[in-house]
């Protein structure tokens, strides 16, 4: 699977409290949620954010809350995958759960910039800048994870396979 | 290589004699653990799946966050779970007003639901929490919850572990939370990412139940899979007051760790040396010491949630604001961790110590904490509080800000209107 779009670039330490604040958990629906989505951080995010469209961003993202939601509102707002140098423990396991691909790669959050054009490919684990001709190599998903996003999330995966 | 705390209990409940960092392993859970916000949509998931409970005695469900019902979103979320929680006869479901209700983190342990050994997971992050009492105990999101309803059981990647130790005796008013807080400035918020912080030295012996549980508290906010501390005299005395059947039936295991394990990191704390510590916005890794920053005025002090709820924290409050008067320009809200907490302080006359005082007294909720409701801030206001979170817009408005404290500071700086410590008060 390959997904490209233009890059959000964001620092270090970006916590679930940024990407849904806690205001707006009084519902899970994925479209109620996406319209507030990195709202505290980047108010103009929603209004930028197109389908395909990547996050990347420092260390330790999504740090915080165990807030499923977070993922899903990322995901909702057209958001094909999250870069980071690594992410926080819940959020990782949420966003494969979910279904929202994300890479660590420490040289492609070093060398991406705000607004590039950025491609990835899933099974090679690339992560390509376009608009500077660069190429990073991620460790790609083991397969069973793959599966699990390919599917949509787990819950998808688990039906399909029961 | 030896194995740490962490790794024996989930070797134990995954079967198998020895685990190993990065093995993926499959665990039996003790207790799976679900609120008002991440229980409803796990409840949908897990519908999708059949809908039944793997034990109806081992699922704990708790509103807690936004509740009293702030709006009538809110009051759906909490609609859903109790339904639920009536249809499949959950026992281990705390309605508002139940004996044992309050706040999740601070009702299982005084509960007795958590003993040495046990595996919990909880779709809540500060789960962490139950470690203070030699168990795993660990965050997870709604679908892993939903699964784990079902199954009783989930997989884990063996973390490896960061080996804190803790030498002395900490000084007057220094408190779990200060330790905690000056942990998280020494290695930073990723600090212990994807690992356990496992707690040993003397010092350890020097802290109480409570101070443990704030301790581990805040492990994730250290990046912390788990926090944990070993078994001693101050866990059994615990045990024995909370659940005394289960303690003399001797249903429990306390691991200790193997002297050969390889640590990520080990980190030696003289607890004479940590200072009343604060942390200020927006990340609670951007510790100072409390005397350093006492020029920094506000507006609001917030004395309560799962990491300084319980009573002990009600009591050091209410011995600093005996006699005395929150400043003018401050609103000071009190808040119980639990209903048997308000009920002590109740019996105490701690209430009334508060009420004296000029604080205002909140039925038990996560609240404001978390922005929710019962004491949200306002654009520019500034809060010292001892919740466990000083992102962005955590409280309330984005441009608002938060300094995490113990108690002993927070009751300090009701009085002077500003960041304070005890002595200046007493």
């Amino acid at each position: 699977m390959k997904v490209s779009g233009k890059v959000f670039k964001y620092g270090d330490n970006i916590d679930t409290d940024v990407i849904i604040p806690a205001r707006f958990l009084t519902t899970a629906d994925p479209e109620l949620l996406k319209v507030h989505c990195m709202e505290d951080l980047d108010s103009d995010f929603v209004n930028k954010v197109e389908a395909g469209d990547i996050i990347v961003a420092g260390k330790n993202f999504g740090c915080g809350s165990s807030r499923e939601h977070a993922p899903v509102a990322i995901k909702a707002s057209g958001i094909s995958c999250v870069i980071a140098e690594d992410f926080a423990r819940i959020f990782y396991r949420n966003s494969i759960n979910m279904g929202l691909p994300i890479l660590e790669c420490k040289e492609a959050v070093e060398g991406i910039d705000m607004g590039d054009e950025v491609e990835v490919d899933f099974e090679e684990g690339l992560i390509i800048d376009k608009t500077k001709d660069l190429v990073f190599k991620a460790k790609p998903f083991p397969p069973f994870i793959q599966k699990i996003i390919d599917a949509g999330g787990l819950v998808e995966y688990t039906k399909g396979n029961a | 290589m030896g194995m740490t705390m962490t790794q024996k209990i989930l070797a134990f409940h995954a079967g198998l004699d020895e685990v190993h960092d990065g093995d993926l392993i499959e665990a039996r859970l003790d207790m799976v653990l679900g609120n008002d916000v991440t229980a409803p949509p796990a409840i949908e998931i897990l519908g999708k799946m059949g809908g039944e409970v793997f034990d109806k005695d081992k699922v704990c469900l708790v509103p807690d966050h936004f509740t009293p019902n702030k709006d009538i979103k809110s009051a759906e979320l909490s609609k859903c779970m109790r339904c639920f929680a009536r249809e499949k006869n959950i026992s281990k479901y705390y309605e508002l007003g139940d004996e044992g209700h309050g706040i999740e983190h601070v009702i299982i342990p005084d509960n007795g639901l958590v003993f040495p050994g046990d595996a919990i997971i909880g779709a809540d992050s500060h789960t962490c929490t139950y470690g203070a009492l030699g168990a795993f105990a660990t965050g997870v999101g709604s679908t892993d919850l939903a699964c784990a309803m079902a199954s009783g059981k989930t997989w884990f990647k063996v973390p490896e572990a960061v080996k804190v130790v803790l030498k002395g005796k900490k000084n007057e008013y220094v408190t779990g939370k200060d330790i905690i807080l000056h942990l998280i400035g020494l290695i930073g918020v990723d600090g212990a990412l994807y690992k356990s912080i496992e707690f040993t030295g003397d010092g350890v012996h020097d802290l109480s139940m409570e101070d443990r549980l704030t301790i581990c508290n805040m492990a994730i906010e250290a990046g912390g899979k788990n926090g944990i501390f070993p078994v001693d005299e101050v866990t059994l005395a615990f045990m024995d007051k909370v659940d005394q059947n289960r303690f003399n039936s001797g249903e429990y295991k306390a691991f200790v760790p193997d002297e050969d394990v390889v640590y990520s990191k080990t980190v030696e704390i003289d607890l004479a040396e940590v200072p009343l510590t604060v942390a200020l916005p927006h990340l609670p890794s951007n510790t100072k010491r409390a005397e350093d920053v006492k020029d920094m005025k506000i507006d609001q002090v917030v004395i309560g949630s799962c990491t300084n709820g319980r009573i002990s924290d009600i009591r050091m409050a209410a011995s600093i604001l005996k006699g005395k008067k929150v400043d003018p320009n401050i609103r000071c809200i009190i808040i119980p961790g639990s209903r048997k907490v308000y009920k002590t302080a109740l019996n105490e006359g701690l209430l009334n110590i508060f009420e004296e005082a000029g604080c205002v007294i909140s039925t038990p909720t996560c609240g404001p904490c978390l922005g929710a409701h019962m004491g949200v801030l306002a654009s520019g206001e500034r809060c010292v509080s001892t919740t466990n979170r000083n992102f962005v817009g955590r409280m309330g408005a984005k441009d608002s800000e938060i300094i995490l404290s113990g108690v002993p500071v927070a009751a300090a700086s009701a009085i002077l209107g500003r960041v304070a410590t005890p002595k200046e008060v007493l």
